[in-house]
């Protein structure tokens, strides 16, 4: 291409990238690139959010449900700082996105002018890699290398800054390769031999062995190969709240959740496996709980892609690096086929006492005021495991994942790592533009809609069918149950009052309902699944429920509590 | 576990920002750098830092794997103080007064070996290059006679021990 401005090259970095899809919010610093994708916009599709945060958690649910990179574009100065939250949630959670922001004039950087603010050193801590374009002349390569980072290895966030001269001035020639390697980066470790035969020996000699698995069975396409390792091996497997989905909730091999709120059974066993199987998790510390009496006495394996992750948190015996669609395909030849029922049995032991205690009682409750574990099941009832849930931060969020039934991988998204709350709303947007012949559900507490409520209105514009179920109990209800758990019922600034939520719906145009008894709770959903097109359910919900199984922060995985 | 000194190397393309990047990983973990220098490498276009930290042995591995991860980390080296060569360099102005009135500095200045840079008429200027220690007890020496400025560079060194640089780089070209 000949004579083109560096504005119009940015739009086709992305047309090469494959990118057809931008959530974004003009200003001026960016107008140049806006003008152009006027010109494009039967190639891109620029989704007009409310607030830059949403761009970033709809980028997110985008990449997260298509296994693509999000694309997130934003003006400078305060354009840029809203993308933070969402770009420090796609690095602790490695979600694959780019993000462009302009910036003013690079004669005038440095200067304090109008909008300027130093996104470069602002979202260093927070990317895998950031640049700022100040020639035109930058663009293609550094495009290039913004996806080819942003989706190789361990996949995260990038941003990409160009002053507003670059995006005005005019190349006299344009062309793009897309980038294979980095010199100074190599994107997944080499895998060593020795090691992966380590494994096998610890795995067929093991008596008790345990598969916690995460995010990375996801991330690199591994299901298949996971799923043909478990069921060759035999052993129970257990996910944190990023790998749910990646195996069918009713594989028989699926024995829970860990961590704080996860599984009885698996948060206890954590402590009598003799062989712990790491796969493609970093031992987070809502995983671990106390760290001086995790897994102690089991030997520990660990797959992992980013060697950084290795012995960070926890020891390992074996270290297998590598992308684990290879590792775990690779290691597949060296187990032994074996059934581990008796051990499994001890699952389904702890089950009984769980279901008992607090599954039951909540899952099929019969009195009192709506539990959030009623919604769930009959959303589970109506949907058949073959939506994507999209959950933001709290006792819903807690809730929602341990009791949701997956069939299909890619179908739980949610703000893990970093726990933003009004993470879903925008998410769930995303994620349905991503997907969009699946039927998207978020669940959302009151307190986190209210962080993003104003993206109702992206909703609105784009009609995407995205299903809203709020779950109103008036509370901060994560905060309150620490409240009365640890701070004597001291309700600081958690009680809220809220809003008429079907009212601002409606403002939006978008139908709604709101249910507040149990007999009635099953036709309101049905109708908000059957409605075609957007939809915020409303559900008034026990006021102080609270989430158990839990492990209480900085203890013991084996000192889960029922209640 | 115990706390000591260690010299990370660090082997970097060079580019606007990456010393943010580098010093953010040390912010975020609330770790004091010691000292930071940087140049251009035995490789064209390569730059090198030396960075010296006081920390335990699980943190300098944990430390230097997350500079690794770094894109435009070409490889990063950690080293006790036993394992590398190495010196920093001082300078000391003093008063000319005392250079002619005060005998004992220049026998201070010979005994370490110190190299006189330059002498005007209202001052002069030592030079020292070592160890930390040497340029330390030539301040204390000299701090009596009044120093008008004095100061330290960050640490240089080269390992005892070779790092593979160019290694890194064709592994990562033939990926």
């Amino acid at each position: 291409m000949k004579n083109i401005s560096g504005a119009e090259a940015v739009i086709h970095c992305l047309l090469e990238e494959g990118v057809d899809i931008l959530f974004g919010y003009p200003g001026g610093a960016i107008m140049p690139v806006y003008d152009e994708l006027y010109k494009f916009e039967n190639k891109i599709n620029h989704i007009l959010v409310r607030h830059e945060q949403g761009a970033t958690h709809a980028a997110q649910g985008y990449a997260r449900s298509s296994g693509k990179v999000g694309v997130a574009i934003a003006t400078s100065g305060p354009g840029a700082t809203n993308l933070v939250t969402g770009i420090a949630d796609a690095q602790i959670d490695s979600t694959p996105m780019v993000c462009i922001t302009g910036q003013v004039a690079s004669s005038l950087l440095g200067s304090d002018a109008f909008q300027e603010t130093d996104i470069i050193g602002i979202s260093t801590p927070v990317t895998k890699w950031n640049y700022q374009i100040t020639k035109a002349s930058e663009i293609s390569e550094i495009f290039a290398k913004a996806f080819y980072i942003a989706k190789s290895g361990r996949p995260g966030p990038v941003l990409i800054d160009i002053t507003k001269d670059a995006q005005f001035e005019i190349l006299k020639t344009f062309e793009y390769k897309k980038c294979k390697k980095i010199r100074s980066y190599s994107s997944v470790p080499a895998m060593d031999n020795k090691s992966l035969k380590n494994a096998a020996d610890i795995i067929n000699n093991a008596k008790k062995p345990f598969v916690v698995w995460g995010q990375g069975v996801i991330l690199g396409n591994a299901e298949n190969e996971f799923k043909a390792f478990l069921e060759k091996s035999g052993i129970p497997a257990a996910w944190t709240i990023l790998g749910l989905s990646a195996l069918p909730t009713d594989h028989p091999l699926n024995v829970g959740m860990v961590g704080m709120h996860g599984n009885y059974g698996p948060n206890k066993l954590t402590n009598e496996c003799d062989v712990l199987i790491a796969i493609g998790m970093r031992f987070d510390d809502r995983v671990t709980g106390s760290l001086n009496t995790y897994a102690k006495q089991a030997k520990i394996i660990h797959f992992e892609i980013d060697p950084a992750e290795v012995n960070k948190n926890v020891k390992v015996d074996v270290a297998v690096l590598g992308d684990v669609k290879e590792t775990i395909k690779d290691i597949l030849p060296l187990i032994k086929s074996k059934n581990h029922d008796k051990w499994i049995d001890e699952f389904h032991n702890y089950y009984k006492i769980e279901y008992d205690k607090v599954i039951d009682n909540e899952y099929n409750k019969k009195k009192g005021g709506l539990s959030m574990a009623e919604v769930i099941k009959s959303l589970n009832n109506h949907t058949e495991g073959e939506s994507i849930l999209v959950t933001d931060v709290g006792q819903h969020q807690m809730v929602a994942c341990r009791y949701t039934k997956f069939k299909l991988s890619k179908s739980n998204i949610t703000s893990g790592g970093l726990g933003t709350m009004g993470f879903a709303l925008p998410a769930a947007l995303g994620a349905k533009i991503g997907d969009p012949k699946r039927e998207v559900i978020a669940v959302i507490g009151d307190g986190g809609f209210q962080m993003t409520i104003q993206e109702l209105g992206t909703i609105f514009q784009t009609k995407a069918a995205v299903k809203i179920v709020i779950l109103n109990n008036n509370f901060l209800g994560m905060v309150r149950q620490w409240q009365q758990l640890f701070f004597d019922k001291r309700y600081a600034s958690t009680e809220m009052i809220n809003p008429d939520f079907v009212a601002i719906s409606k403002g939006y145009f978008i139908e709604s309902s709101k249910v507040s008894e149990r007999n009635k709770l099953d036709d309101e959903v049905k109708k908000m699944i059957n409605h075609n097109g957007p939809y915020l359910l409303e559900v008034m919900i026990e006021k102080e429920e609270n989430v158990f199984p839990m492990i209480p922060s900085g203890s013991s995985v084996s000192d889960i509590r029922l209640e | 576990m115990k706390k000591r000194n260690y010299t990370i190397s660090i082997y970097t393309e060079n580019n606007v920002g990456l010393l943010n990047r580098i010093s953010a990983i040390f912010l975020k973990r609330h770790i004091n750098i010691r000292s930071v220098t940087s140049s251009e490498s035995e490789i064209p276009n390569i730059y090198r830092f030396i960075i010296v930290v006081k920390v335990d042995g699980e943190q300098i591995i944990k430390l230097v794997k997350q500079i690794e991860k770094q894109i435009e980390v070409i490889a990063a080296f950690y080293h006790t103080d036993e394992e590398t060569i190495y010196l920093e360099t001082a300078l000391y102005k003093v008063n000319s007064k005392s250079l002619f009135e005060e005998r004992q500095i220049q026998n201070i200045i010979k005994k370490s070996r110190a190299n006189i840079v330059t002498v005007k008429p209202e001052y002069f200027v030592i030079e020292k290059t070592g160890w930390r220690e040497e340029t330390e007890d030539l301040y204390h020496k000299l701090k009596k006679y009044g120093l008008l400025q004095f100061v330290r560079s960050g640490r240089i060194s080269v390992s005892k021990s070779s790092m593979e640089i160019s290694k890194h780089l064709k592994n990562n070209e033939n990926e």
